[in-house]
């Protein structure tokens, strides 16, 4: 292997990346839902990460560097996925047995917040992993969806009463 | 802490305008059994959003493999490269020998026939040079 002693070597690289690892992970599961493929992504991820190495020390904040190439990637896989995907979405619309099945499976609170959080918008639902489950102050936030802060709090805002509305609905159904 | 002021932090939170410490504290109440009936929804999101934070990654990182793989798969097609070209001009090289020595036999043979062709007209010129002075001689005898 060619070895470049300007760029740090694979310890001082991994100091600095492994702490948000498990964040990275989470991200891509809440937009690409199954746990292979999000921990393919982050994988992925690291190894961008480190072949953009020589980078990495001019970034004020590297894990918002990394968190956003996460977003970005997982975008784009579902971009591709949708694609090819896209007719076998519509044959199952209409499969009464299986809808039921489903329903059946969210039947428990955490299930059903995670089903609720996934039928949000793509920018809200990131919006919400990154504050209420990440807790990542506005401006971070800012760096990793590349949007302002007041568009942020609209967004988290709306997000935030949507889960709260369809849960009381939820409730009164006495499905919870 | 005194519930009105935890409703109105819930006011804050839902616009979106309470600070991380702020959303801890609301966190710390609804993580506690007895937080209020009226307020039960809270208590599910918040519940759900702090084991949210408890998934880890099962899979180990590795750094190198990718590009490792990529090295020696360039390095095997070049060395696939440069075995098949020159084997291929080998191929060519004794192709040519084949030939060359193909067209010298071809010669020889061809040249073999020829010296023979002529001897036999050799010999048959012999002949008929027999058969002039055989007739001048018969003619001058009649």
């Amino acid at each position: 292997m060619i070895f470049d002693s300007n760029k740090m070597n694979q310890s001082e690289f991994l100091k600095i990346v492994l702490p948000f690892k498990d964040k990275v992970y989470r991200l891509a599961k809440r937009l690409l839902v199954s746990r292979d493929e999000a921990e393919d992504a982050t994988q992925e991820l690291y190894f961008k990460l480190w072949k953009n190495r020589s980078k990495i020390e001019t970034y004020d904040n590297v894990e918002a560097y990394a968190m956003r190439m996460t977003k970005n990637y997982c975008l784009d896989q579902l971009k591709s996925k949708r694609a090819s995907n896209l007719t076998l979405i519509h044959s199952n619309y209409k499969d009464e047995s299986a809808s039921l099945q489903k329903k059946i499976e969210y039947n428990d609170s955490a299930n059903i917040i995670k089903k609720m959080i996934d039928d949000l918008p793509e920018k809200q639902k990131m919006i919400v992993q990154l504050r209420d489950i990440e807790n990542y102050e506005y401006q971070e936030i800012g760096k990793i969806m590349n949007m302002e802060p007041t568009a942020i709090r609209v967004a988290l805002s709306r997000a935030r009463k949507t889960l709260r509305d369809n849960f009381i609905k939820k409730q009164n159904y006495g499905i919870v | 802490m005194e519930l009105f002021k935890i409703e109105k932090l819930i006011e804050k939170y839902l616009n979106a305008e309470t600070t991380l410490q702020e959303e801890k504290v609301l966190k710390k109440f609804f993580l506690q059994d007895d937080s209020p009936i009226h307020l039960k929804e809270y208590k599910y999101l918040f519940n759900y959003f702090s084991n949210s934070k408890l998934e880890r990654v099962s899979k180990s990182i590795t750094l190198s493999k990718k590009q490792y793989n990529l090295r020696w798969l360039s390095i095997a097609a070049a060395l696939i490269l440069m075995i098949s070209i020159y084997t291929i001009h080998q191929n060519n090289v004794r192709e040519k020998e084949e030939a060359r020595l193909a067209f010298m036999e071809t010669q020889k043979a061809l040249n073999l026939i020829s010296y023979n062709l002529n001897k036999g007209t050799k010999a048959v010129a012999q002949l008929k040079t027999f058969e002039n002075t055989q007739n001048r001689i018969f003619i001058t005898n009649k």
